[in-house]
């Protein structure tokens, strides 16, 4: 099938939807680095954080090859209206109950969408989604182990992921807000649509959060954080860019 | 008083300079499990060293990032190492081979000609 301008565009926001939310959370996830709650955790917690950077790149690469600027370009010299990253991505790490949460909505999110863009006919994409679903994978065990662990912990342990996990939901649907080519996007083949994997996700998570003991936030009392996809952020994106930002903006050329 | 560091992220957690929280107790410290980890399929599984973890499963999570980032691995085994039976170092004398138990050395046998002479009829027939 011949690809219209609205295809390309929908990838395009689709791939940059991805990346941006990859780089977002991988940079939030590596401020824990030296401050995780045990050696093992700060090592396991920071390695997926620079994976998950290392699958932003690759994202980037693929928009660098549709006419896109060079991969640091993109991740570097764009302000916050320009990021596609939901919000869900872009909070402080908060404290660690928080982050286990997010780690664990976003890491189904994004093993789900691997699995789905695993059968694009989008190749370059295809084969980024197959190379990566081990690696994605591994962050959901890791992430079910931990909410799993926690449920069976102290009382204290079990009423805080319980908040975090009522209270860090309505952003965790705001993964899923729709795109403008949600129908070009499926028409083609590139992608089964946001609406399709917020279903396959809230399936998934309903089911690992019952099995560990907790209970399932309902989606029909939660006003997802929506925005994000569209360049409007919360306060705490900026922030985050001038400090990911600072040793470009001082030598753009600077390597190491 | 807050601790001061060049390092914006010990800024930002605002840690308090006189706290006590970060004071361990004895039962603060996780246990440890010991890792074996296997490279190929068929082969042997070899420790490779140790995880702290409130339970085998995280063990496994930890190890797999302690251990297996560089290189292959196809398979890995963690065990309490408290479930670990070991010997005594003062029991060593346990393992010494005394002369007259040579028979047990494999380098005794006089087999190496025949099995140069087997490689070597390999060698021509093939």
């Amino acid at each position: 099938m011949e690809f219209t301008e609205k295809h390309v565009m929908g990838l395009k926001d689709l791939l940059y939807r991805m990346a941006d939310d990859l780089l977002i959370l991988g940079h939030r996830n590596s401020e824990w680095t030296g401050l995780g709650p045990i050696l093992e955790e700060d090592i396991a917690f920071s390695s997926m954080a620079q994976d998950k950077i290392g699958q932003s790149l690759a994202l980037y690469e693929i928009l660098h090859e549709i006419g896109e600027s060079e991969p640091d370009t993109v991740a570097f010299t764009r302000n916050a209206e320009q990021f596609h990253s939901c919000h869900l991505v872009e909070l402080p790490i908060g404290e660690y109950d928080f982050s286990l949460v997010r780690h664990f909505y976003f890491d189904h999110q994004s093993a789900l969408r691997m699995d789905m863009l695993a059968e694009t006919v989008v190749e370059p994409l295809q084969m980024v989604a197959r190379k990566f679903r081990g690696e994605v994978k591994y962050h959901t065990m890791h992430a079910d182990s931990w909410l799993k662990t926690l449920a069976n912990g102290t009382e204290e342990a079990k009423i805080r992921m319980q908040q975090a996990i009522n209270e860090t939901f309505p952003y965790a649907l705001g993964m899923f807000e729709l795109s403008d080519y949600e129908a070009d996007l499926i028409e083609a083949g590139i992608f089964p649509g946001e609406a399709a994997l917020q279903e396959a996700w809230y399936r998934v998570i309903s089911e690992k959060l019952n099995a560990f003991g907790y209970s399932v936030p309902e989606i029909n009392n939660s006003i997802p954080s929506t925005g994000g996809r569209k360049g409007h952020h919360t306060e705490h994106l900026q922030p985050l860019l001038d400090e990911m930002t600072e040793v470009f903006s001082i030598d753009p050329s600077a390597d190491w | 008083m807050k601790i001061e560091s060049l390092d914006p992220r010990i800024n930002r957690a605002a840690l308090d300079a006189d706290s006590q929280d970060g004071i361990l107790q004895e039962m603060d410290h996780f246990q440890t499990y010991e890792v074996f980890e296997q490279k190929k399929r068929g082969t042997h599984h070899v420790h490779v060293g140790s995880v702290h973890a409130p339970n085998s499963e995280l063990a496994m999570m930890f190890a797999k990032e302690q251990y297996t980032r560089r290189g292959a691995c196809v398979n890995l085994w963690v065990v309490k190492t408290s479930e670990i039976f070991v010997t005594q170092y003062e029991d060593s004398d346990i393992f010494e081979n005394t002369a007259s138990k040579l028979h047990r050395d494999p380098n005794s046998y006089k087999v190496m000609d025949r099995i140069k002479a087997f490689k070597e009829r390999q060698k021509n027939n093939a």
